[in-house]
Parts: structure tokens; sequence; C-alpha cells
């Protein structure tokens, strides 16, 4: 079975935001960058499949020559292969527009089981997985927490409100790896001397045909006009606390008739 | 003049509160463009919930009912909405944020080739075009999202909880139009829920949340917690550190990492506020921070703060709001 396992390079989730010059994204000095989360677990549970199964594991990304760093990290852990399609000197997308080139890097990759993230943690749109899926005409299954396979199909465990769907899907399917799936290795020293070694594939959105013309500037899907930090909140009332008894009674007196959410 | 069509989500053929949220708004933005607002439900004997909508305002509901649509798949909920997409050829979709709205809204935005402005907290119609608000980088930016100028259909989907619902001043006609389409054969299936614990909310769609961090000490003190839960009708919510500590279920986890919450009400009880749990829940309405430490970041997040012994605290709370309700 051959898996690919779509990753997003990402701001720490440690990191603090600051706006950039252009007032419609981050400001990327001192942005330490990381393999988003929830596309670790899409990892692991590719790896572990291919370990029982067989097959390969090869990751894939749209991004920077940096974003080079985080699949290295991901051949360290184990993967085959890793694929970049590049986005140096490409214009702003949005998330049709790398749906749209991941989908055209997959047409050309034979992959039994498609895996990412249940959503990137840096434009937390969560979409990527429904996306891709249309346009591959692909089942697609996000928020999984459990994963069984069988012969040509696998059963998967779909955390939502209230409990857990379980979702039968033949494959190939596309995949949304969610936290509770598994818990995601660290490198071993030998698999950060191999992942050295190895070649990064890098493609052109025009190697995949894909105008990237029409994805981005005016043709971006959309568009992110404006981008702030939250609004302050007000200071904080400190209620006293001496008598506990007394301070509950005040907290919740407080909630319901000043901020009346009671 | 925009149309605005809004899908509504049902359970056990339940209209979830969201959808009349979602819809609500929807009549809001149909209204400031003169446009015609229009509801589309699907499942199986749905079609009796159309008069429902009529108090929100919604002139045409479409219907999909079919035996196929029982429970919800992407590929056959995809199908319906396309088909009603199809027949009002609306300007603005809205889709509420829920499980099923994250998954259906962007498969249907990719299969019609346009964008989606995902989970906004704000949404407004300008010039015939949609300003959506949106957090970014878990709540520690906010952006300010625009489809394509020439986008064929602009689609949003509201975070629950944000938008309030509310009926129209006069009701509208809800007239019902069954949708011609074909269920295409559905291969991702559900074939079971395994519903969690009984009389268990979950974070994501609750109005209020009482939240335990490190500070709970330890699984064997939840009680505590959830006896505040039960006074106030709130869910249960916990912290990276607690859920990583293995005390308690992921499911609860609010955060970067977690669920990413807006309730009117949240308490974190014994949690210091890490920017990543900030980050799940900076935008609920109001916050309480209850905290042996002063210095502890959460008191900067929190509208009301008490720096005490939660364990002292938090039962005088459930005390006192059994009390309140008399």
């Amino acid at each position: 079975m051959n898996h690919v396992v779509c990753i997003a390079y990402v701001p720490d989730t440690e990191t603090k935001v600051k706006i950039g010059g252009d007032g419609k994204s981050i400001d990327e000095t001192d942005v330490k960058w990381i393999v988003s989360p929830y596309d670790e677990y899409a990892l692991e549970e590719a790896l572990k499949t291919r370990e029982a199964k067989g097959g390969t594991v090869t990751v894939l990304t749209f991004g920077p020559a940096r974003a080079d760093v985080g699949l290295r990290e991901c051949l360290a852990r184990g993967a085959d292969e890793a694929v970049r399609i590049a986005s140096d000197g490409l214009g702003e997308t949005d998330s049709l527009g790398v749906a749209q080139l991941l989908a055209a890097a997959l047409k050309g990759m034979k992959a039994d089981a498609i895996w990412m993230g249940s959503k990137g943690v840096g434009t937390d749109a969560g979409v990527m997985v429904s996306m891709v899926a249309e346009l591959l005409d692909l089942p697609n299954v996000n928020l999984v927490t459990k994963v069984e396979w069988k012969d040509g199909a696998v059963t998967l465990w779909r955390e939502v409100e209230g409990g857990r769907e379980v979702v039968e899907s033949p494959l190939p399917c596309v995949i949304g790896a969610h936290k509770g799936l598994n818990e995601p290795r660290y490198a071993s020293l030998k698999g950060i001397m191999a992942a050295k070694k190895k070649v990064i594939a890098v493609k052109k959105p025009a190697d995949l045909g894909v105008d990237p013309a029409g994805i981005t500037g005016e043709k971006a899907a959309v568009r992110w006009t404006k981008l702030e930090l939250p609004p302050a909140r007000q200071a904080c009332k400190l209620i006293p606390a001496d008598d506990p008894q007394k301070a509950a009674e005040e907290l919740l007196r407080l909630l319901r008739d000043e901020a009346k959410v009671l | 003049m925009s149309n605005v069509l809004v899908f509504i989500e049902q359970r056990d053929g339940k209209i979830r509160k969201a959808s009349l949220e979602a819809l609500t708004l929807g009549r809001e933005l149909a209204g400031k463009s003169g446009g015609t607002l229009a509801a589309v439900v699907a499942g199986s004997g749905v079609a009796g919930l159309a008069a429902e909508l009529a108090p929100y305002g919604a002139a045409k509901v479409f219907v999909a009912d079919k035996p196929e649509l029982a429970s919800y798949s992407t590929e056959g909920y995809v199908a319906a909405l396309d088909a009603a997409v199809a027949a009002f050829s609306p300007a603005i979709l809205l889709v509420s944020a829920t499980t099923v709205g994250k998954d259906l809204a962007p498969r249907l935005a990719a299969r019609r080739k346009v964008g989606v402005l995902s989970d906004v907290m704000g949404l407004e119609v300008a010039g015939g075009r949609l300003v959506g608000s949106r957090p970014v980088y878990s709540g520690k930016a906010r952006a300010t999202v625009q489809p394509a100028a020439d986008a064929a259909l602009q689609v949003a989907t509201p975070r629950p909880n944000v938008f309030p619902a509310s009926r129209a001043a006069s009701p509208g006609a809800a007239a019902a139009t069954a949708l011609d389409f074909k269920v295409p054969a559905i291969r991702a299936k559900v074939v079971k829920l395994e519903a969690a614990e009984a009389g268990e909310l979950d974070v994501a769609e609750a109005d209020k949340i009482v939240s335990g961090g490190r500070g709970i000490k330890g699984p064997e003190n939840w009680p505590i917690l959830r006896a505040l839960c039960h006074e106030l009708g709130a869910a249960l919510g916990a912290s990276r550190a607690a859920v990583d500590a293995g005390w308690i279920h992921h499911g609860h986890q609010v955060g970067q990492t977690g669920k990413v919450v807006s309730p009117s009400l949240y308490i974190a009880c014994g949690i210091s506020g890490a920017i990543q749990h900030l980050a799940g829940m900076g935008s609920s309405k109001v916050i309480v921070a209850i905290n042996k430490d002063a210095d502890a970041p959460i008191f900067k997040a929190a509208t009301y703060g008490v720096v005490a012994d939660l364990f002292q605290i938090v039962p005088a709370m459930t005390e006192a709001a059994k009390k309140m309700k008399g």
C-alpha cells in the first residue's frame, strides 16, 4: 500500500504572532517553523501502516525552500520520499489554489491512502481534506482518531459532536488525521543521517499543469485583505477571595447581573 | 441583489441551533442587499422541517428527502447541496461551521471551483461582496477575508455560538420545493455511531464551558468540576496539560491542538493560560479565571478573576449556583 502524506510547514504553535509591514500577513522574522502538529499524526499512521503492511510513504508539501527542513524531518522519521511543490516567486494563493496544486501532484502518485492533518494550525481553515478529495473525485473522512485496514478498504473512526462515527470507505481515500490517533515518533539518529542523503523532488506548478496566474493575486479564490491582532480585552476584574463562599456568590452575581451570561 | 442560500443541518429530525444562527445571518445579508433568503435541508423524512424555517424568514426551502441521506455522508449531502445551488443560483451560500459544515462546505466549494470564508466570526456584505473576519493562527490574529471579485458563488461557514439566532419581524413563506437529483453511489459510509458518555455535552457546541488544567491535580478531581457543569448546564473542557497527562479524553481539549471554542461563558479552573490554550478560547465572550498564581497569564485574558484555590472556590460556586436557581 502506498501512502502520500500532505504536510504544511507552519509557525510553531508557541509563536507570538506579529503583524507584517504589509498589514495582511505575519511578520516572519523570529518565527520558528514546524510541521503542523496534526500532520504529524497523519505521518505516524502512514509509517505504522507501512511497517505492518509494506508499501511506501511519500511526503508532499507546497511551500518555499524553507519547507525542505520540514520534509527532511519527515524523511528522518521514516518517510521514503519527499516532494515539494515550490511556492517560491509565486504570488499569494489560497486554500483552493493549494488544493489544486496538491491534487495535480497526487494524480501522478498512485496513492492508496492520502493523508493530511485535520487542519493546519496556521490559517486554520480546515478545508484541505474535503477540497483535495473533491478535486480527485475520491471519498474523504476527516477528524479520524482510529483506523482499521481491510482488503482494499478502510474503517475509520471520526470525531463528531457528541460521539464517534464509524465510517467505511474503499481505497483510495483522503484521510484527515486528528489528535488521539497515535503518538508521533521522534526521528532516530540513524534516520536523521539517512535523511540528509535523500533528494527532495522539487516541482513547479507549471510542471504539474497548473497555471500559477489562475490561482494567485486577483484570481485567488479567497484573499486576506487585512491581518490584525485580536481586540484587547478589558482589564480583569479581580474578586477578593478571603472568604471562598462570598467570592463564589459575588462571582455568580456578576455573571448574572453584569455580564448577563447566566 | 444577493440571493442567499443557507444549509440547514438536522440530526435525528431536529434542526441544529447553529443552522438557525446561520439562517438569521443569511436573512440579514439578504435584507441588506434586497435578495431572497432560501434554505436547503437534507435527510430522510425531513420534508416537515420546512415549516420550522418560516419564523426565521426563509422564503423558499429546498428539500432533499431521500432514504440514502438518512445519515450524513459527504458525497450524498454535497450532491443535495449542489442541486440546491443549481436550482436557486444564490450569490451567497452559508453553512454553519459545525463538524458537518466544515466537511461539506469546502467539498461543495471545490466542486464549484470557488473558495470558502472558513469559520468566520464576522460577516458582512458590501457592494454585493462578502467581507468576513476570521481567527487565524488559532485566534492569535484576525484576518479580514474576501472572495475573489468574480466568484460565481460566495461561500462562508459562520462559527457556531457567535451570531445569535432570532426570528424575523414577519415570517417567510418557507415554500417547499423537492429537489430533483440523483444521490450518487456513496463510497465513504457511516456504518455506526458511537455516542459519547450519556449526557456529556461537547465543548464545540456548548454555550458555557467549565475547564480544568494541571491545577486540578488528577483525574479523581473532575467530579468537582462536573458538579459545577451540571449546575450551569456547561460542558467540561480541559487544557492540553490535563489531556497529555492522561487525565481525560482529548475530545475535551480546548486550545490550538484541541477544539477552538467561542462560548458565552468560559470558566478556567487551575489553567495557567499557555498561549496555546488562550488561542483556543480567547474569543469567548466572558472568561473567568480561577487560579492560585496571581501572575498566571490566564488573568490577562480574563473578564473576572479569583486568585484562590480552585478546590475551595469551585464547590462554593456550585453551591451558590444551586442557591441562585432556588
